[in-house]
């Protein structure tokens, strides 16, 4: 190709943000809040550098990992275990009737509407903001965490059921109406087939949250594994947190693979 | 590169491609290849027939090493392909341009930086990265998307174009490596049969007024005849004819795709060309 | 129905065969041992119960009304926890890219690597931004910076994951492609695969933030920064009535990532 040909030697690709003023804004603006947000932060610089120091005089207390109490490792676990599985239970029950007051297509407009806002604002509260409220009302231990727990994943599996009856296809419901059938019955043969195979999936995807839920209501005294790996923490016990820790990841590691196997083969 | 100089004025003493006893055997034990042997003396147009599963993609793909070759040579201005080293390997590829089938453009990349992307082999990374190319190499795509007809699109995304403006970016992009050989895999069969020709027609008459010598899979006898000046059929992973395009006989496809009426297929040819 | 060619129709139907009733009840009966099992291992004291109910209306009363006196003083960490969750966030993309290019077999280079890149993915998702919280905050002290630190160590391997999934189903066509023009191998990672990637990662992102928003109220119960470290407190002070401000300004806050995440979510897809 000759060189004289008058064809553009520059070219810059079309910007992401529609024009090339906008783009540049676009820039300006994140280094602007990146500049505001790590100012408001009043990070100790001294104390931060000191932190690289301290982080490789943790590690190096960390190894290797303390199982000589694994008596008590093993008892948070299955502490966590049951909890994950108890609360997974009470919030399926509970999500049944949550999750058809809060379906569009079944329920009546102001228990739809009561049933939705009690999802938004259960959804909205962390685990462990929960489960300190529980430990007030109920005292330390893993009650707390259990009713914690239950109340999350009933709000979650709620959601999830309301939004596939809400995809549910109409004619079945209009056939099973055709043949006079009650509520109850209609929900029995026209939506349960519909949805049972997603919603035993979401079940047991929420076991699975509720494994890796259950090692962090211990933090604020809500019982489980989270409480002994806090405790090893405060106390420096730093050996012993790594085994707990590992012990967490193996334990999660395996609820997600169980979770798989068991969804892949709803399929 | 010093080697792309070099390669056009061969001539007849140096084969411009050679491809001596190539063979591909797949893990699963399939024989896509077997003892494939032909030479390229002048920079023409090569329809390589065959029917589905003879190795026409493996043959294409061998050549490049996109598939890696069991055994044989692959001599491209008298290196031998099949040998380099990973770094070399990348070396030869850029002299190697290549359009495909399903035109394989980055979809969410515009039309300017698939095109761009011929030249990835003469920039480093970070250039490319923030797509820096030479002003250059940026006149040259300018000039290739009015050469292939679609001046103007230049920001468009690639995925916004029909299929005969993908593959004819496609060609665009091989062309912008200014490559010593074309090898091109089934580039009509996603197309319609208006659009196949043109794009044809388009590929020889650049593969012409270049001077480059291309490689062409392609599944419709009818095109081959009309856009070729030689046919390779494979059978069976083996060069079962060599010779003319004009001299293709119903004998000879019957060789190549089994038994078959053949006469209407290349009557349709002669009428085309009149 | 005395008719001579009556056929004999069963009178009697079951959906399931009985293989598959004795397998459902095989399963029903391991859900409720199980479940018998978890519930009298944790020793719930169920005299608990009894009261519950007044004491859950007890602390609605002292909560009621709330002290909206408090809320200036809660502005400054409301806004420190959407900076957490955003730097947080922003951290986790640009490890997560690299790690995921690792964890994924169609890029990564060995058997050694792509084993590297899929523990950092186990080891990051499978420890709650609140236990990377602990370790933070053991290391570089209380305060912000230990929650954007946990913040990303949480968030890469959730980025990472779903980003290396999005790799391995990349379309292997313009991979191809790039590969023949003979570019490096970078290359082909950086102009072939990630803008095939890109909308996973920027969605992904987008709703890790949203997730990360939530995660970083809590931050400040382990010293982590934010606005836990306020709700802990005055719950520990017994300050009923500031706890009900701190929770409808968490409600808010969270409520609004919500919607910003799933605006922007809209508009890319």
């Amino acid at each position: 190709m000759s060189a004289a040909a008058p064809y553009p030697t520059r070219w810059r690709p079309p910007p992401f943000f529609g024009t090339r003023s906008r783009q540049n804004l676009a820039w300006v603006a994140a280094f602007a809040y990146l500049v505001w947000s790590v100012s408001t932060l009043n990070v100790d610089v001294k104390r931060t550098l000191a932190g690289f120091g301290r982080a490789l005089d943790i590690f190096a207390r960390m190894f290797p990992p303390d199982f000589e109490r694994w008596e008590l490792l093993v008892k948070g676990m299955t502490e966590s275990l049951q909890m994950a599985f108890a609360a997974t239970l009470v919030g399926i029950v509970l999500s049944i009737p949550l999750g058809i007051a809060a379906a569009r297509n079944l329920a009546p407009r102001p228990v739809y509407l009561a049933a939705r806002g009690t999802i938004v604002v259960g959804r909205t509260f962390h685990e462990v903001i929960i489960a300190i409220f529980f430990v007030k009302l109920f005292g330390f231990g893993p009650i707390a965490g259990l009713l914690t727990l239950s109340f999350s994943s009933a709000i979650f599996l709620a959601k999830m059921l309301a939004e596939d009856i809400e995809n549910v296809r109409t004619g079945p419901i209009e056939a099973v109406r055709a043949t006079g059938a009650g509520f109850g019955q209609l929900v029995v043969y026209a939506i349960v087939p519909q949805v049972l195979t997603r919603s035993v999936g979401t079940a047991i995807y929420r076991l699975d949250a509720n494994v890796r839920h259950s090692t962090i209501v211990g933090i604020v005294g809500a019982g489980g594994i989270g409480q002994t790996l806090s405790a090893s923490f405060s106390r420096y016990d730093y050996d012993f947190s790594l085994a707990i820790l590992l012990g967490i990841i193996a334990l999660v590691a395996l609820g997600e693979w169980f979770s798989d196997w068991v969804r892949g083969r709803l399929r | 590169m010093p080697a792309a100089q070099e390669a056009p004025s061969a001539g007849g003493a140096r084969p411009l491609l050679a491809i001596e006893g190539l063979a591909k055997t797949y893990p699963g034990g399939t024989r896509a290849l077997d003892e494939v042997t032909f030479r390229v003396d002048r920079p023409e147009v090569i329809a390589i027939i065959g029917s589905s599963g003879a190795g026409k993609s493996t043959l294409i793909r061998c050549i490049n090493r996109l598939v890696e070759p069991t055994a044989g040579r692959v001599l491209l201005g008298g290196t031998d392909i099949v040998k380099l080293a990973p770094k070399e390997l990348r070396a030869a590829r850029r002299r190697i341009g290549m359009i495909f089938q399903e035109f394989n453009l980055v979809d969410r990349l515009t039309v300017m930086e698939n095109l761009l992307s011929g030249r990835l082999g003469s920039v480093g990374f970070l250039a490319s990265w923030m797509r820096r190319y030479p002003p250059q190499d940026i006149a040259n795509a300018f000039a290739m998307l009015e050469r292939v007809g679609l001046a103007g699109l230049h920001d468009s995304r690639a995925d916004a174009l029909s299929g005969g403006q993908r593959q004819r970016v496609g060609i665009g992009r091989a062309l912008m490596q200014n490559p010593d050989l074309l090898l091109v895999d089934e580039p009509t069969a996603s197309l319609d049969p208006k659009t196949a020709r043109q794009i044809m027609r388009l590929i020889r008459s650049l593969a012409e007024e270049r001077a480059t010598p291309a490689l062409v899979n392609i599944h419709d006898v009818a095109l081959a005849q009309g856009f070729a000046d030689r046919v390779v059929g494979l059978q069976g992973g083996r060069v079962c004819y060599d010779g003319p395009a004009a001299d293709l006989t119903p004998e000879v496809l019957t060789r190549i795709y089994g038994d078959e009426d053949w006469s209407r297929t290349i009557r349709k040819a002669d009428e085309d060309e009149a | 129905m005395s008719a001579p060619a009556a056929k004999a129709h069963p009178t009697a139907w079951r959906k399931h065969t009985p293989r598959e009733t004795a397998i459902h009840w095989i399963w029903m009966v391991a859900v409720a041992l199980a479940s018998v099992w978890s519930v009298s291992a944790l020793e719930i004291e169920w005299v608990f119960f009894k009261d519950a109910h007044v004491q859950a209306a007890d602390l609605a009363e002292r909560m009621w009304p709330p002290r909206w006196s408090y809320l200036p003083t809660i502005v400054a960490p409301l806004i420190e926890t959407i900076h957490i969750a955003t730097l947080g966030t922003a951290i986790a993309v640009v490890f997560s890219v690299p790690i995921a290019f690792l964890a994924a077999r169609n890029t990564t280079a060995n058997g050694f690597t792509w084993a590297v890149g899929r523990g950092i993915l186990v080891a990051s998702r499978s420890v709650n931004t609140v236990i990377w919280g602990l370790l933070f905050v053991a290391i570089f002290g209380p305060g912000p910076l230990a929650g954007i630190a946990a913040v990303s160590a949480r968030s890469v391997g959730f980025l990472a994951k779903l980003v290396a999934e999005a790799i391995e189903e990349a379309d292997r066509g313009p991979i191809e492609a790039i590969e023949a023009t003979g570019a490096g191998t970078f290359q082909v990672y950086a102009i072939g695969i990630l803008p095939q990637v890109m909308p996973v990662l920027i969605g992904t992102t987008v709703y890790r933030w949203d997730i990360n928003v939530r995660e970083s109220s809590v931050l400040g119960f382990v010293g982590a920064g934010g606005i836990g470290l306020y709700l802990y407190a005055s719950i520990n002070q017994f300050a009923w009535q500031q706890v009900l401000v701190v929770l409808a300004a968490i409600l808010v806050v969270v409520i609004a990532s919500e919607a910003v995440s799933a605006w922007v979510r809209e508009r890319i897809s």
